[in-house]
């Protein structure tokens, strides 16, 4: 008999969206999650729900995407219920911006055809810069324009992990702040040993971010992720005036604004440097002249994991059954589905044929 | 009771608090001139309404928080008094928006 | 083009005006950034403006700063005072902000020399205006000649004794002084006496101090254990717990203090090496014999590394100079080595007191790490103690995940009235040891910065 049904490794954003919905089951799991100091995408990031944009070259992942965001209510109410956590969710819709004429453009081309390819279900409008405007006042001069679905939200991502972390422990879960240093497949069972003990269950998760590379390698498993570092900035909390979340701004429920991002490959360096800094205050008044007043309290450098394409990658191992992996830069908007769908399909031991094309497989055909 | 110590000559500055007048030796920092005019609470704070008023006068705790000239959240403990300075009590988060839309009336 | 110096000094107390001076004498071209209007730092703040104005009540130890002061204007130095440095990066590339303006600046060697603050002092009411710290009635006094009438001094450490004595020379009223030195701290500071002899005068007017306040008939309250401020919206009086019976005294106001610790968060978010420091029961930045951190060319000056005091902090700032100025080829090792001698010896002479002191007037535990749990432990997100174990309950492990969890330690302030506090407290509650509970992630900017300013940073490399 081993210890457990499964075992999580990773406790970010997604593995502990996926151990709180095998707990929710009523598997018997166990989650293994590293110290203080980690590098965690989970802690760094920006916090929206956000549909509109994904998956333009790849329909199962719009759909897996829309699936979740469409989740959120419910998972929100949940968790709610479970662990009298308050997440922040609020899905008011959300705002790409474009800059320029150009980008507004290359925009509208995206957004056609995934409203073509999306029958019906997918809702997203371009706006002119005098809409945008309409909906929030303060808009820069020099903004185009940009677009606006009613699928977005946003969610406090920090109160969205404890309250898993919560639902986790509430449904039975045990949690060890401890780093895995080995893993393996023996009589049919996975062996995780951490701080010099070794435990067992039938299912192993690796849901460890940029630590799945190596862990994968050792259950049969391919998973081909990076790290690029995101830098944001924290002002001070101000009076509420951004009514949507947006890409690059979003005020906090707590009055705090979030200016984001960049895109950076620096390896494993999750600092922060002052002319990235400076290129995204520059953004920030260049969209809302009026932050020029507001102080930045806090700055943030997190590693993304980011695969090839960018796409998130679900697999399950063929050399050791019932080893799965999941490794995506949307933890936020995917957590609903990782929590409440997901799960089912691991318990039952086989991926849905829906997320073959989510595979690490697709990076061999051609 | 903040008092002074020294009661030698001292040259003075008008300032206002709240749109009252007050007059402030000069050469202090805002938060001192308040402290010495005993104004009691300098700011309610943005997470309970609470009122706070200067805990270290050296910069670090941002409990002198006040709005200088329309200017939100300013460390009124590192900054000089000086003639016609306009000071409000800082209350909540500090509000950028200079009007609010409302105030605007819509564009047809 | 960035401005580029070979020496930039952090801080113009008694180490960054100590270390400045010796770079600039040795031909190195030297930048002194400062946040104050003047210099002297916390210790000889405005000694300019009570040295012309020849007040008596700040005593001696303080006018030594004069001459200090004077030679450090007199040297051949780039000083900018209101200058708040809200970045070092470990590449020595320095963020400041003057007049709602941005600069960078870097340099070949950076001394860090931004001192101390006041220890975090989280006890019920410590959040209520008209509780201040003792440091901010002592900066009132040097700064502006304002004191605070009937006042309750509350805490222990030298710097309490230090301004009531300075109020009852300046004839301002004392309510009352509570003294929560510990009473074992007594018994086991004797043990470090005999080193201590070195210092006695210094012990001496401690005991002076007390007298004196006897004698202004001050109730002197000891042997107090927990304290507790009340009032709703303004303190109206402190309740003690004295040999096990709570009493109350009526108050307007509470001056707290429970000694210094090093600002170490301009070193931690270069990417300094620390160390818990059991005895001071407060990081220290780790340093070589020339105070240079494990990273290169940032060294770290004065109670910004770990405490020893303002004399010491003096012989530390020559001492690291003439380090800064051997790794710039300025002078030789050998020269680096006699310099150094003289500073050395006083230096020495001047931490032999320091056992003595950490022990006599280490805080008790209770005023560490809060046992009332509704305290507020962070003033800014106002998070309570209580929220602090419920969050440890739930699994977090460290202050860093605390953060995420409750937003403790996120305010403007960045953790620095919080951060010993919520170590000790995540230690406390997890049976942890402090040093494996680890400290805050600090990253720039360090103070809060302008939106505006950040976008239009002068000197900024363009690529
Ligand atoms: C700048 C930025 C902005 C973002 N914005 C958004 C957004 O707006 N919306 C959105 O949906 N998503 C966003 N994300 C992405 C989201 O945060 C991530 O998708 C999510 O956190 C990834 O989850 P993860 O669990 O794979 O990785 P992480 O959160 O990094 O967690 C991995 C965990 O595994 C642990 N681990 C690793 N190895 C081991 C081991 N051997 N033993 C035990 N534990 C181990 C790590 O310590 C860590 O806790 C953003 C990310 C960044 C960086
Ligand atoms: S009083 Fe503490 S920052 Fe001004």
């Amino acid at each position: 008999m081993a210890d457990y049904d499964v075992i999580v490794i990773g406790g970010g954003m997604i593995g502990i969206a996926i151990g709180y919905g095998l707990a929710r089951l009523g598997q018997k799991a166990a989650l293994f999650d590293e110290g203080d100091r980690a590098f965690r995408a989970a802690r760094g990031n920006f916090g929206l729900v956000w549909v509109q944009g994904k998956g333009s070259d790849c329909p199962e992942y719009a759909t897996w995407t829309q699936r979740s965001a469409d989740l959120y209510p419910e998972f929100n109410a949940e968790l709610k219920e479970l662990t009298d956590t308050d997440i922040g969710y609020s899905r008011p819709g959300g705002i790409h911006f474009c800059l320029t004429e150009q980008e507004l453009e290359d925009r509208k081309a995206i957004i056609d055809k995934m409203v073509a390819a999306g029958k019906g279900a997918f809702d997203c409008e371009m706006l002119s810069h005098n809409a945008v405007t309409k909906r929030l006042p303060g808009l820069g001069p020099t903004v185009a324009g940009g677009s606006y679905s009613p699928m977005d939200g946003h969610v406090n991502p920090l109160y969205l992990l404890r309250a898993m972390h919560a639902g986790f422990k509430a449904k039975g879960g045990s949690l060890h702040a401890e780093t895995v240093v080995d893993l393996a497949w023996k009589n049919n069972a996975f062996e995780v040993t951490s701080a010099g003990q070794t435990h067992t269950a039938a299912q192993v998760v690796l849901a460890a971010g940029l630590g799945n590379r190596a862990l994968g390698s050792k259950v049969g498993l391919i998973i081909p992720v990076r790290p690029q570092r995101g830098q944001i900035l924290v002002t001070e909390k101000l009076e509420q005036f951004l009514e949507y979340p947006t890409i690059y701004v979003r005020q906090t429920a707590e009055g705090s604004v979030m200016l984001g991002d960049s895109h950076e490959d620096v390896g494993f360096d999750d600092g922060t440097s002052s002319n990235v800094m400076q290129t995204i205050a520059r953004r920030a008044i260049q969209l809302f002249p009026l932050l020029k007043q507001a102080r930045i309290v806090r700055t943030w450098g997190a590693l993304r994991i980011l695969t090839p394409d960018s796409l998130p990658v679900y697999d399950q191992s063929q050399e050791c059954p019932g080893a799965f992996s999941a490794s995506a830069h949307s933890g936020v908007t995917l957590s609903a589905v990782h929590a409440l769908d997901l799960p089912q399909y691991i318990a039952r031991g086989q991926l849905p044929p829906s997320l073959d094309a989510l595979s690490e497989r697709r990076f061999h055909v051609h | 009771m903040f008092t002074r110590v020294n009661k030698n000559n001292a040259k003075f500055v008008s300032i206002s608090l709240d749109n009252q007048t007050v007059k402030v030796r000069k050469g202090l920092t805002v938060a001192a001139a308040l402290l010495e005019a005993n104004i009691g609470h300098f700011r309610q704070t943005p997470v309970s309404g609470k009122p706070r008023a200067p805990f270290c006068m050296m910069g670090v705790c941002f409990d002198c928080l006040v709005v200088i000239d329309g200017m939100a959240n300013q460390q009124s403990c590192l900054i000089e008094v000086c003639e016609g300075m306009r000071i409000e009590r800082q209350i909540g988060p500090a509000d950028i928006i200079p009007e609010k839309p409302e105030d605007q009336g819509t564009k047809p | 083009m960035t401005q580029h110096y070979e020496i930039i000094v952090i801080g113009a107390g008694p180490a960054g005006m100590a270390a400045s001076q010796t770079a600039a004498k040795h031909g190195a071209k030297t930048l002194v950034l400062d946040e104050q209007r003047t210099p002297g730092g916390q210790i000889y703040r405005a000694a300019e403006a009570n040295e012309a104005r020849q007040s008596v009540e700040l005593g001696k130890s303080y006018e030594n700063g004069f001459s200090l002061v004077k030679s450090f204007r007199n040297s051949a130095v780039d000083y900018v005072p209101g200058a708040s440095v809200w970045q070092l990066s470990h590449e020595r590339e320095i963020g400041y902000s003057k007049d709602g303006t941005a600069h960078i600046v870097t340099a070949n060697q950076v001394i860090v020399a931004t001192g101390a603050l006041e220890r975090p002092m989280p006890v019920p009411g410590w959040t209520l205006p008209q509780v201040m710290t003792v440091g901010a009635a002592q900066i009132l006094l040097k700064e502006s000649e304002i004191g605070i009438a009937d006042a309750v001094f509350v805490g222990t450490g030298p710097l309490l004794y230090l301004v009531v004595h300075q109020y009852i020379t300046a004839g301002i009223p004392v309510k009352a002084v509570i003294d929560l030195t510990p009473a074992c701290n007594y018994f086991k500071a004797l043990a470090h006496m005999p080193n201590a002899v070195f210092a006695m005068s210094r012990i001496m007017e401690g005991w002076r101090w007390k007298r004196e306040i006897i004698a202004a008939d001050i109730p002197l309250i000891s042997r107090v254990d927990d304290v507790r401020i009340l009032g709703d919206g303004a303190v109206e009086a402190i309740e003690y717990r004295h040999k096990s019976t709570w009493k109350k005294l009526d108050c307007d106001h509470v001056l707290l203090h429970q000694g210094v610790v090093p600002d170490v968060n301009i070193s931690l978010a270069a990417g300094c090496d620390s160390r818990w420091d059991e005895a001071q029961a407060c990081w220290h930045i780790l340093v070589d014999e020339w105070f240079q951190s494990s990273v290169e060319g940032i060294s770290i000056a004065g109670d910004s590394g770990s405490i020893g005091g303002g004399v010491a902090a003096e012989q530390r700032g020559h001492i690291t100079a003439l380090g800064a100025l051997m790794r710039l080829n300025k002078i030789t090792p050998v020269e680096r080595n006699r310099l150094a001698r003289p500073y050395q010896a006083s230096l020495k002479t001047e931490m032999q007191v320091r056992p003595f002191l950490d022990t006599l007037f280490r805080p008790a535990d209770n005023f560490r790490m809060p046992e009332h749990e509704e305290t507020i432990v962070c003033r800014c997100e106002e998070i309570s103690a209580k929220q602090i174990r419920e969050a440890v309950d739930l699994g977090c492990q460290g202050p860093n995940q605390l953060k995420s969890y409750t937003r403790c330690g996120m305010g403007p302030c960045q953790g620095r009235f919080c951060g010993l506090t919520v170590s000790e407290l995540i230690g406390k509650f997890s049976n942890k040891p402090v040093c494996a509970v680890g400290y805050y992630r600090l990253r720039p900017p360090i103070k809060p910065l302008l939106l505006d300013e950040l976008a239009n940073m002068k000197n900024q490399p363009e690529n």
